[in-house]
């Protein structure tokens, strides 16, 4: 397989979140701002990498039968590792974060990639394969997180954008719903079909 | 290189070899990250107690002692400045807000006044009720230099002195129940020390 259509697939064509529909239960989580989509997505793709580089590198050595325990301990291993150097490193995007974080273990964009790719593929192709799909993820939940803190907060990244009108107090008057749970589902919709225009347009 | 076979001993090795390997791996990233958190912890513990205290020259962290308000035990933090008890900074929390839990560290000085709150952590909220923290909205700096004594803790609603936040009176109201606590925890603090 080409090499750079295996990287590239999982911005537009495979993306996770729009076209795959995988790993949504972060995507509607923690992307109440552009900066913890980001951290979130970056934290996938090193998990992802990483599996799937060990994944690949183990696939012969595994029996057949016990081969999704295997790459559920290699895959939790990770995200641990992931989880306290965060916490020791970055303990404010921990905070933010928080539980979202154990939960990259039962997100199936990992596994599914473990499973689907990694474990039929060559080494240089896995690596490859996890960090397109980890980019492609991090850009689908950095997107979100930008929609959602635009409409929500008025803001971008932290910035203030003013874009709003103020009111009697001096604060913004923004839709908050769109940092609520419920704007997770509008924005993501929304953003599915204008994805889903581009995808047509390109393919 | 063939694939194993899954024959009993095959899978038994496989799952041990793998789950030692990444236990090891786990105690290893352990140790090195152990020492990062707990200094993290510690300095956003003594960052809020700064914040809200007074200057002082003790170590607060390490003089603190815990007493029993209605049930609950909260901690309290002497700040002392050469030996004498300038401020008291009270580590309250209350159940009654919006969505759960909010801890506060409410700092006094030695004569019952507020002298500055921090919000630990809350789940209030985006854009409502998490304008309780000094970052999103100055509502909080409301109860800088009041003492409890003469301050009503409890919203204008509530026949008390505060003005509650706009679309928000369950947490402001959540707030004033975690402050009065600590005031409460505050005069039982100073009861000790006196008899110290």
């Amino acid at each position: 397989m080409n090499q750079w259509n295996n990287f590239s697939k999982g911005f537009i064509k495979d993306n996770p979140v729009f076209v795959l529909f995988l790993g949504l239960c972060p995507t509607l989580g923690v992307t109440t701002s552009a900066f913890n989509g980001l951290g979130m997505g970056l934290a996938t793709t090193f998990v992802l990498l990483m599996s799937n580089l060990v994944v690949s590198i183990i696939k012969s050595l595994i029996p057949d039968k016990v081969r999704i325990p295997t790459f559920i301990v290699v895959i939790a291993s990770f995200v641990t590792i992931v989880e306290m150097v965060m916490e020791a490193y970055l303990p404010t995007l921990f905070e933010q974060l928080g539980l979202f974080i154990p939960l990259i273990v039962v997100n199936c964009l990992v596994l599914g990639r473990a499973e689907a790719f990694a474990s039929k593929n060559n080494i240089l192709s896995s690596i490859i394969d996890g960090l397109g799909m980890g980019f492609g993820f991090a850009f689908a939940l950095t997107l979100l997180g930008a929609v959602r803190e635009i409409l929500g907060s008025g803001t971008l990244f932290g910035l203030n954008l003013h874009l709003f009108p103020l009111d009697s107090d001096g604060n913004p008057i923004t839709m908050l719903v769109f940092v609520l749970a419920p704007g997770a589902f509008l924005a993501l919709g929304y953003l599915i079909v204008l994805i889903n225009k581009l995808k047509k347009k390109i393919y | 290189m063939a694939k194993k076979e899954s024959t009993f001993t095959n899978m038994v090795l496989t799952l041990f070899v793998v789950t030692l390997v990444a236990s090891s791996a786990l105690g290893f990233v352990y140790k090195l990250t152990k020492e990062p958190i707990e200094q993290g912890k510690l300095r956003k513990k003594n960052e809020a107690i700064r914040t809200v205290v007074p200057d002082f020259t003790n170590q607060p962290n390490e003089e603190a002692y815990s007493v029993e308000v209605e049930g609950d035990s909260l901690k309290i933090f002497p700040a002392r400045k050469n030996g004498k008890l300038v401020g008291m900074a009270v580590s309250t929390f209350t159940n009654e807000g919006f969505s759960g839990e909010i801890k506060l560290m409410v700092g006094f000085n030695a004569n019952g006044e507020i002298n500055n709150i921090s919000v630990l952590e809350h789940k209030e909220t985006p854009g409502l009720g998490d304008k309780i923290e000094k970052s999103k909205s100055d509502w909080s700096t409301q109860f800088n230099g009041k003492n409890p004594e003469n301050f009503k803790l409890k919203v204008k609603k509530d026949n008390g002195d505060v003005d509650a936040i706009t679309a928000s009176t369950i947490s402001s109201r959540a707030y004033c129940d975690a402050v009065s606590r600590a005031y409460n925890a505050f005069k039982k603090g100073v009861k000790n020390e006196s008899v110290e």
